[in-house]
């Protein structure tokens, strides 16, 4: 256990600028833009009064200050909600690319470089070594990216709500609508289902990672692209049934793109019998929804073959040596 | 018996050659044992076998285990400095020394810091900043600190600086070897390590062509220096080596009766090195 912990640590000393920096420069950006817009939005307004640029004039300015009916308060704390989503979305893009080329590396990058030779002289399984690479970035990595998300969406909300205040309007009573803790849960209880959904990514990528002898990139992707081609030449043909290549299709981007997190919410609302228009409160999100793609065979299968390829990835990482 | 390493029949093929040919050996504790040879005659392929890096056919048993499936086990009785330079560029000096002290059960903290203070690393420094030979300094200081049984060495010191392949062998032989400790070093500078080995072992083609210890070394190989008028009766013994210096001819002999050389002119030790030529010679012809 204390090898482990320390093998998941010494993944976090190889690669700080990808599981720390990269969140935090993305949200910085991101701040920065926002900045920007308030900015600009400010200059602007203040050529062509304020009141022309967000239309608040003094009837609307009430409406901030009314006591509210259920609905309006869920909608607005979900609005307020969906910011915190959103930031934490485009950090999680992010993460989907550090994941992707992390994982393409991971198994690799040691030999290219021979330093493979002095990991192999401790007493370390290959096992545990494949294993803390999965649970590195599989699991601790992206708890850091969703909490640098949520921080993030709440900067956000902050900016905007000091921002009205300096018009005079207060809106802190409504950032009370929101629900931080609910988003976080929400994300953070939703990493074990990434971890379930990217499997098959993981899988190849590690596959790829410790087999190829030189550039794992081009294996990675080229061989699903041209095993594609092929399918789709032999579809035309008509050899080949469409359900086949149209499943296919679907483990070609289950195996490239399901390090990317997020991926189930599409399979699971498509899957839902959620009604959309009641869908006030981004319930779509919520674990108990989203827990609903376990019912998804799509999902298992997907796992099931990733955990296949990550016990190939051990193999070979336990016999290919650095030549 | 003692033997530290056993390999019996120990063959390894590679797709259009073979790296080793039959080969059977073994290795006593307490020993240091040189593994000579020439570029591509299976030094390597020998020590990643008993590494368990590699696959291979025969048998081979290293510390009572076998390499291929008890690996991890292993590791904690054997260390390894593969090459020059084989440590991460990222990792500090600090991270490395924390990261062995958590996973290896046999590794001794105060001593590796008692080694590093001997260097001028410093704890927050990287491998990318450092000259090849403090990289090895760092290693060296790492694997000095294991209590491990089997220390084998894989050209650890190619590249370096003199000062850095005598301060190498030195605090081997200082600081860390003892009776219960066994080391194999690959290395072409024969020189520098001569005089600290206890066993030679020659390779070429796959095959071992010499394996004996230093004394026995000794003992059956003779160098004389002949005059010209005795070159034909010394030829008639026949030498593994001949060759010319200052007008007299100096002839290598191998199991040959020291009083009769003694008789042909004065006699001497032959070097490793010179033993090695002549034992290698046509190697690349």
């Amino acid at each position: 256990m204390k090898t482990f912990y320390w093998l998941v640590k010494r993944e976090f000393w190889e690669h700080r600028g990808g599981f720390v920096w990269a969140p935090l420069i993305t949200s910085a950006i991101f701040l920065l833009l926002n900045l920007i817009g308030i900015v600009a939005g400010e200059t602007i307004s203040g050529h062509h009064g304020f009141s022309a640029f967000i239309n608040i004039d003094g009837n609307h300015t009430q409406l901030f200050n009314q006591p509210m009916d259920a609905e309006t308060a869920q909608r607005i704390g979900a609005g307020l909600d969906l910011a915190m989503y959103v930031a934490t979305l485009i950090i999680s893009v992010v993460f989907g690319f550090v994941a992707f080329f992390y994982f393409l590396g991971a198994l690799y990058d040691d030999r290219r470089d021979r330093s493979l030779l002095f990991w192999k002289s401790l007493p370390i399984s290959d096992t545990a070594t494949v294993l803390s690479k999965v649970v590195a970035t599989g699991v601790v990595a992206p708890v850091i990216s969703l909490v640098v998300g949520v921080a993030t969406g709440m900067v956000v909300l902050l900016m905007f709500t000091i921002t009205l205040s300096l018009h005079g309007i207060g809106v802190w009573h409504l950032l009370t609508l929101a629900h931080p803790l609910r988003v976080t849960a929400n994300l953070l209880g939703s990493i074990p289902l990434y971890l379930l959904w990217a499997l098959p990514s993981i899988g190849w990528l590690l596959l790829c990672s410790a087999w190829a002898r030189s550039k794992p990139f081009l294996w990675a992707v080229l061989l699903p692209v041209i095993v594609s081609i092929m399918v789709g030449w032999f579809r035309l043909l008509d050899l080949l049934p469409s359900a086949a290549s149209t499943a296919w299709g679907t483990a070609c981007i289950r195996m490239l793109l399901s390090v990317f997190p997020g991926g189930w919410l599409i399979e699971s609302i498509r899957s839902s019998s959620l009604n959309h228009d009641d869908d006030i409160g981004m319930s779509f999100i919520d674990l108990s929804h989203t827990y609903g793609i376990l019912a998804s065979a799509n999902l298992w299968i997907g796992a099931c073959a990733g955990i296949a390829m990550i016990a190939a990835a051990i193999w070979f990482r336990r016999w290919r040596d650095d030549t | 018996m003692n033997a530290v390493v056993t390999a019996n029949g120990l063959s390894k093929r590679y797709k259009n050659s073979v790296a080793l040919d039959g080969v059977s050996f073994q290795i006593q504790s307490g020993r240091i044992v040189g593994l000579i040879g020439p570029n591509g005659a299976g030094k390597t392929t020998a020590l990643k076998a008993i590494l368990g890096l590699t696959d291979f056919q025969g048998e081979l048993n290293v510390l009572g285990l076998d390499p291929r499936r008890q690996r991890d086990k292993l590791m904690e009785q054997v260390c390894f400095i593969a090459d020059v330079a084989v440590l991460p560029r990222w990792l500090r000096v600090r991270e490395a020394v924390d990261f062995v002290a958590n996973v290896h059960p046999r590794f001794d903290r105060a001593k590796c810091e008692a080694f590093l203070a001997r260097t001028k690393l410093t704890p927050e420094q990287r491998v990318k900043q450092m000259s090849k030979g403090m990289i090895v300094q760092l290693h060296l200081a790492l694997v000095m600190a294991i209590d491990a049984r089997l220390l084998i060495l894989d050209e650890p010191t190619l590249g370096l600086d003199i000062l850095y392949r005598k301060q190498f062998y030195q605090s081997l032989l200082e600081d860390y070897f003892d009776e219960n400790k066994t080391i194999m070093v690959t290395t072409h500078q024969v020189e520098e390590i001569e005089h600290i080995l206890t066993d030679l072992m020659f390779i070429r083609d796959g095959k071992i062509v010499l394996d004996a210890d230093m004394d026995n070394v000794g003992e059956r190989f003779i160098e004389v220096m002949v005059n010209a008028d005795q070159a034909a009766a010394a030829r008639a013994l026949k030498p593994l080596d001949e060759r010319q210096v200052f007008g007299k001819s100096i002839f290598l002999f191998d199991g040959i009766e020291r009083s009769r050389l003694e008789a042909m002119g004065e006699v001497r030790r032959p070097s490793v090195g010179d033993l090695f030529v002549a034992t290698m010679r046509s190697t690349y012809a």
